[in-house]
């Protein structure tokens, strides 16, 4: 039970990473990591959202479209984003600190694709609530740690004399490329 | 009137005898004896995938760096462990490719020496396993005749290899996927099947020593990474028999050759002391994690290109204090 929760757990952040694996979540990646601050922000809040829409989806496939399969793209994309409208609302108001480090990216984060592809993989792998838990952790803590490594490389590129064909997204394409080589590394671990 | 003889730079102000190409033709030249023991146990083939190598680095870099960094040797530099890092059989245009990619993406789309966040020729390496996964893990039988190919070094793109060759599993391989160990004295010598570089470790080792004497490699990140893995795996072996001892790890594969070239590139390492530590001991449990648990048999390229991106991270947790405060926050 917990080896497979463990396994679950590391080999989303790590083997399958979602953005470096298995390019989820490119928007962000790409766009929000000119800063490590920004990109570590965002991070955390898609952790916290990736884990409500785990609970969410479970809950959906559980008790509501047990009869209705051909429906869960449209009830998935309707009730994560209002799950993360409303949650947002609360957090406004009862946690105002929390509300003031997530930010703008709260809302931002419920159309990217690393949150639609969470409900739907954990459709059909059949992860149990406690499992689809440790499965979002796992896809947040992973999305975190690249746009964490992302920002850092991009900081450091500030003052690079960089060629003009490679200005702005040019090189940011060579750095994820770069990344997701190192992360093959993992590929294929527990196989064997 | 002539101009005044003054000369106007910014600091630092300290004058040295070593400069880039020094170092650079340095290292190079203590790679020489790498080179001749894979010849020697390679023959021509390892010489001739060496220069494939280097060539395609070579004309990479003079065609698209800026003018004149070609002299500094850092694209020699890296077209030579690029080559070292092969198999011995790869067909020759691959190994140039590596070349290509690696000085083109590796470095100079960058913003050339310096900027690089990731060892150029390990991206070089990483490009060529994910583009030609059968081609890279090849292995000839090393001995024989010396003038003998050891596998399709002459075979054209696209085309399918003719040639059947000898090969054999290198000593990674055997233990990940038939459970055979090597003896340690076939490993330090290097006699064994491998990267046209990672034979004899015994070489790699004195060569290592001397520019460690010279003061051109930090000491810091070969010998953690290699007490990390001796100690890793020594442990894990005495957990479980069915893993290998320390030392059998320590002497395999392209262990050796990357953490005397590869982790020890000034470039996309660590900067500080404390964290050239930080990055060799993270760098030799991801070494173990991946060759004990992981699929593929042998992961230090991986390894220290994980640590690369990681760099920047280390480099801030690790940044001294500023001269006369406590704290960074007090520096501030």
């Amino acid at each position: 039970m917990i080896s497979n929760l463990a396994w679950i757990f590391f080999s989303t952040l790590l083997i399958n990473n979602f953005t470096l694996a298995m390019f989820l979540g490119l928007c962000p990646f790409f766009g929000v990591t000119s800063k490590v601050d920004t990109g570590w922000r965002l991070g955390v809040a898609n952790t916290f959202v990736l884990v409500i829409v785990s609970v969410s989806a479970w809950a959906l496939n559980t008790y509501v479209l047990t009869n209705a399969p051909y429906l869960r793209t449209i009830a998935f994309i309707v009730v994560i984003a209002s799950m993360v409208q409303i949650v947002e609302m609360i957090i406004k108001k009862s946690l105002p600190t929390l509300f003031r480090e997530l930010g703008i990216y709260l809302p931002l984060i419920t159309t990217n694709c690393a949150i639609l592809g969470l409900a739907l993989f954990q459709t059909t792998r059949k992860y149990s609530l406690l499992e689809g838990i440790f499965f979002a952790f796992g896809a947040g803590l992973g999305l975190t740690l690249a746009l964490s490594l992302m920002a850092s490389i991009r900081e450091r590129m500030d003052l690079a004399d960089v060629p003009v064909v490679a200005k702005r997204m040019g090189l940011v394409m060579v750095i994820a490329s770069c990344l997701s080589m190192a992360f093959m590394g993992f590929a294929g671990m527990g196989s064997g | 009137m002539t101009a005044p003889n003054l000369i106007v730079t910014a600091s630092p102000h300290l004058k040295d005898r070593d400069t880039t190409p020094r170092i650079m033709w340095t290292v190079a030249a203590s790679l020489v004896p790498v080179v001749l023991s894979s010849a020697f146990f390679f023959g021509i083939s390892a010489i001739l995938v060496i220069l494939a190598a280097m060539l395609g680095a070579l004309l990479t870099e003079r065609a698209l760096a800026k003018p004149g960094t070609l002299q500094d040797g850092s694209a020699m530099i890296t077209g030579l462990l690029l080559g070292l890092s092969l198999p011995p059989g790869i067909p020759l245009w691959m190994a140039a490719l590596g070349g290509v990619f690696g000085i083109g993406f590796g470095k100079v789309i960058w913003g050339g020496l310096g900027q690089n966040a990731f060892n150029p020729a390990l991206i070089g390496r990483a490009f060529l396993q994910t583009a030609f996964p059968v081609a890279i893990t090849t292995w000839p039988t090393p001995g024989g005749d010396f003038f003998a190919l050891k596998g399709d070094l002459f075979a054209f793109p696209f085309m399918h290899p003719v040639s059947d060759v000898v090969t054999s599993a290198t000593p990674l391989g055997l233990f990940k996927f038939e459970q055979k160990l090597t003896s340690v004295v076939d490993l330090v010598l290097g006699t064994t099947g491998g990267s046209v570089g990672e034979t004899s470790a015994l070489v790699i080792l004195i060569c290592g020593a001397y520019l460690a004497w010279k003061g051109y490699l930090n000491w810091r990140s070969p010998v953690s990474i290699l007490l990390t893995v001796f100690v890793a795996s020594q442990l894990l072996h005495w957990f479980n028999g069915k893993y290998p001892d320390g030392l059998f790890m320590v002497f395999s594969g392209g262990l050796m050759l990357g953490a005397v070239y590869m982790a020890t590139d000034m470039v996309t390492v660590p900067t500080t002391n404390k964290g050239r530590w930080v990055f060799g001991v993270c760098t030799g449990l991801i070494v173990v994690i991946i060759r004990v648990f992981g699929g593929l048999p042998e992961g230090v390229m991986y390894a220290i290109l994980i640590m690369n991106a990681f760099t920047p991270f280390i480099n801030r947790a690790t940044q001294p204090v500023v001269f006369g405060t406590r704290t960074l926050k007090e520096a501030k």
